[in-house]
């Protein structure tokens, strides 16, 4: 595996860092003008998510995160685990709870994912930017307010809870950015 | 690239010659390449493959315009390019334009009023006059500690209670060059020049060494905007014996990898004239001038596509 210098560390190379494996976020030079020099990085954990702010010795190595990030076909849930399959050698894997975090909220069957191995364990797992989902459950709409801009909740099929405009019925199919958990649009049916 | 940042150093490098002009201070050349390089240890060299064996690209043109300093040249500066490998980011680029300049018989005191001068002039946004601090008022000022008397523990506890993440040991200066960058120098006003002087001896490189407060400093000083170092000033060392025991001990931490530059301790002993001296990064001026704060912005080419 790579090793990198204080001086390689630019964003998005990825270090093991007490155990852990993170990836550069920002980083930046600093050197007083006759002195040691450092590299000021903020790094996330990418098994918890958590980002945090860590200086290094230039003189220092860093050993490289073995992570691979491949394209998966999510499968099913048996509510523990989630099953995604590698479209190409059809190899399976499960990933849990907690490299799943949000990405539960978007998923029903058969969506292209980008699932980040360490070590080839499923470590977090990254839906596509828009998901289309049907209304379950919503208070009765209020015809014809479309000026206005109000919201509601509004449950979703796979059990995500979005705000939608007042006018939105049950069974109606919305566009979700799942990076921000934000209504875009009504899909026509 | 940014075609105004190419006006603006144009005006900029035109004010740098107008400002000597007036002063009587001559311009000079030095070569680029030299047989010797920087022995400081915090400082490396590019080497470039000649038909006449190794050469260095300078690293600050210091050497060359000392030794023309022992030959008479008088009040000189001298404007250009030098080269500092594995120095890159926002606020380093490894090739960076440099403005260097000597005055016979001013002290660093009024050499500081000087380079505030020139500064005020290159950055006119500049309005509030310029502080000076020393090293140590400084530190106490930000994070609370003696500098010249903090040991290792006590510098290293200082860093962690300022959430400085960093692993294993360092010797007591890299603990203040630490928290000089990461605690000190966020301190100072955006607003107004901030000299700080009076650095630790070990800091001293070739500036004279004086007794302050029962500690030795260097008559040594940075000029900062904001958080920005812009340039290091020195009361010359004079002592030429001095000077090669400096030299000889840098080299030596370093692995003598740089030869030593014989031709510039053999000019020294001839005797440097009472001086002092200062390099300024134009290139960080000019971030200042036109308030950016990536040296990108400023420069035609940066490194990564030079």
């Amino acid at each position: 595996m790579a090793t990198y210098g204080s001086n390689d560390l630019r964003v998005g190379v990825k270090i093991i860092l007490n155990g852990d494996p993170y990836t550069v976020v920002d980083s930046d030079f600093v050197k007083p003008g006759k002195g040691q020099a450092f590299t000021r990085a903020r790094v996330r954990n990418l098994k918890t998510g958590r980002t945090i702010e860590q200086t290094f010795k230039s003189t220092e190595t860093h050993e490289g995160a073995d992570v691979e990030d491949r394209d998966m076909e999510y499968l099913y849930t048996d509510g523990e685990n989630w099953t995604f399959m590698d479209s190409s050698s059809f190899e399976q894997l499960e990933a849990g709870a907690t490299a799943m975090a949000d990405a539960v909220k978007w998923l029903k069957g058969n969506e292209k994912c980008v699932v980040t191995l360490w070590n080839g364990v499923p470590l977090q797992v990254t839906t596509p930017n828009f998901a289309e989902l049907k209304i379950t459950q919503t208070d009765p709409g209020v015809r014809g307010d479309t000026a206005t801009g109000g919201t509601k909740p509004a449950t979703l099929e796979t059990g995500a809870v979005v705000k939608v405009p007042l006018y939105m019925e049950e069974g109606e199919i919305l566009k979700i950015d799942t990076r921000t958990g934000e209504y875009v649009s009504r899909v026509k049916a | 690239m940014n075609l105004a940042a190419l006006h603006e150093r144009a005006s900029l490098n035109q004010q740098v010659r107008v400002f000597f002009a007036e002063r009587d201070v001559l311009e000079v050349e030095t070569p680029a390449l030299s047989q010797a390089g920087n022995t400081d240890p915090f400082i490396d060299s590019f080497s470039v493959n000649t038909p006449h064996g190794l050469r260095y690209l300078h690293t600050s043109p210091e050497y060359p315009m000392k030794r023309l300093l022992v030959a008479g040249a008088g009040d000189i500066y001298q404007l250009c390019k030098v080269w500092r490998r594995d120095e890159s980011g926002k606020r380093h680029n490894p090739e960076f334009t440099l403005l260097e300049w000597y005055r016979l018989g001013f002290t660093w005191q009024q050499l500081m009023h000087e380079v505030a001068d020139l500064l005020h002039t290159l950055i006119p946004h500049l309005q509030k006059p310029p502080r000076f601090c020393s090293y140590r008022e400084a530190f106490l000022e930000s994070v609370q500690l003696d500098p010249h008397l903090a040991t290792e523990a006590e510098l290293s506890a200082c860093a962690q209670a300022h959430g400085i993440a960093i692993s294993g040991e360092m010797p007591v200066q890299a603990w203040r060059d630490l928290l000089l960058t990461h605690c000190v120098e966020t301190q100072f006003p955006t607003d107004q020049l901030t000299f700080l002087y009076h650095y630790p001896a070990s800091q001293s490189a070739l500036a004279k060494i004086q007794q302050v407060d029962g500690q030795a400093v260097a008559e040594r000083f940075e000029v900062y905007l904001g958080a920005l170092e812009l340039g290091n000033g020195y009361q010359e060392q004079t002592d030429s014996a001095q000077n090669r025991l400096i030299l000889v001990q840098d080299a030596h931490t370093r692995g003598h990898d740089i030869p030593v530059d014989e031709r510039f301790l053999a000019a020294l002993e001839h005797g440097l004239p009472e001086c002092a001296g200062v390099a300024l990064g134009i290139d960080r001026i000019l971030l200042c001038r036109m308030q950016r704060d990536d040296l990108k912005q400023v420069i035609a080419f940066s490194w990564e596509v030079a």
